[in-house]
């Protein structure tokens, strides 16, 4: 019982388990938010305005620009709010800190109550 | 005494919870990139509509103490709309100049909205696939951006210029 709640609780949060065989066009275009469109991302929509980030990270990626170049870029012209991932800033830390602060304070729940329940 | 802290802990982060989603809520969350103005526009160089060979550069810029960048298109409603205050802007202000950037756009058809609108730009470039407007983070049409001589981004105009906007425009100029 124990070892079967551990295993759910790390497959949760294991990020070792998301496969990515997807393009770098896939990749990049998934990571970017449709400013024009409502919760879908740049990959995902047919706007006008997805349309052309699309033409422009092919361009970008086909002169050789890579990956966080291109996010660069992207967050000079739109701001951080193009990137569904921002990156870390002393504005946004807490928001990247906080899955870790949970899970350690899960961790730390599930080890009292076990470590109770074998004095009891 | 273990049990009491683990209560208190989730109370706790409940609470915190609470306040994430409330100030989450009710936080406005209508994006737009005006909070862009005050940074320097990146190096361009438009192509004229009319021929392959004029630009408009950066360089162009220091030539005028104000220029104001216009997204416009012969499909766009909007534009004509606006476009009226843009004639309006070019002959009551000399200290600005207005560069139209046809915007995925059938030459011929922005030539006759043109001819029939009038036209209130010193240049007017193409960006037939959309990219130009990617670089002056342009997200939807018709869109204005004023640049100052050190090209910097003075104001963003999202959406028709309207006669609060033409106010706010010849204020700023002079």
């Amino acid at each position: 019982m124990k070892k079967f709640i551990f295993m759910i609780y790390f497959l949760l949060y294991s990020p070792m388990l998301i496969a990515d065989n997807k393009s770098n066009l896939l990749e990049i275009t998934k990571n970017l938010r449709c400013l024009v469109c409502q919760g879908q991302s740049i990959a995902d929509s047919n706007s006008d305005f997805a349309l052309t980030i699309k033409l422009v990270v092919e361009d970008q990626l086909k002169s050789g620009k890579n990956k966080n170049e291109i996010y660069k870029f992207l967050i000079s012209k739109y701001g951080e709010w193009i990137v569904y991932k921002p990156s870390f800033s002393k504005d946004n830390f807490f928001l990247w800190l906080l899955p870790y602060g949970i899970f350690l304070f899960g961790g730390m729940i599930i080890f009292v109550i076990l470590k109770k329940k074998k004095h009891s | 005494m273990k049990i009491n802290i683990i209560r208190i802990s989730v109370f706790i982060f409940l609470i915190f919870f609470i306040i994430i989603m409330f100030v989450g809520l009710t936080k406005n969350n209508n994006y737009n990139t005006k909070n862009l103005v005050g940074n320097e526009i990146s190096e361009f160089q438009l192509i004229s509509l009319n021929n392959n060979e004029t630009f408009f550069e950066n360089n162009d810029l220091i030539n005028s103490q104000f220029t104001l960048i216009n997204f416009f298109a012969s499909w766009c409603s909007p534009c004509r709309l606006e476009h009226k205050y843009l004639i309006k802007l070019k002959e009551e202000n000399k200290k600005i100049k207005i560069v139209g950037i046809n915007f995925k756009d059938k030459k011929n058809n922005a030539l006759s909205f043109l001819k029939e609108l009038g036209n209130p730009y010193e240049f007017i470039a193409k960006d037939s696939d959309g990219s130009v407007s990617v670089l002056f983070g342009v997200y939807g049409i018709p869109e204005s951006i004023l640049i100052n001589n050190e090209q910097k981004i003075i104001k963003k105009f999202i959406g028709p210029i309207n006669q609060s906007h033409y106010r706010e425009l010849v204020q700023i100029i002079n």
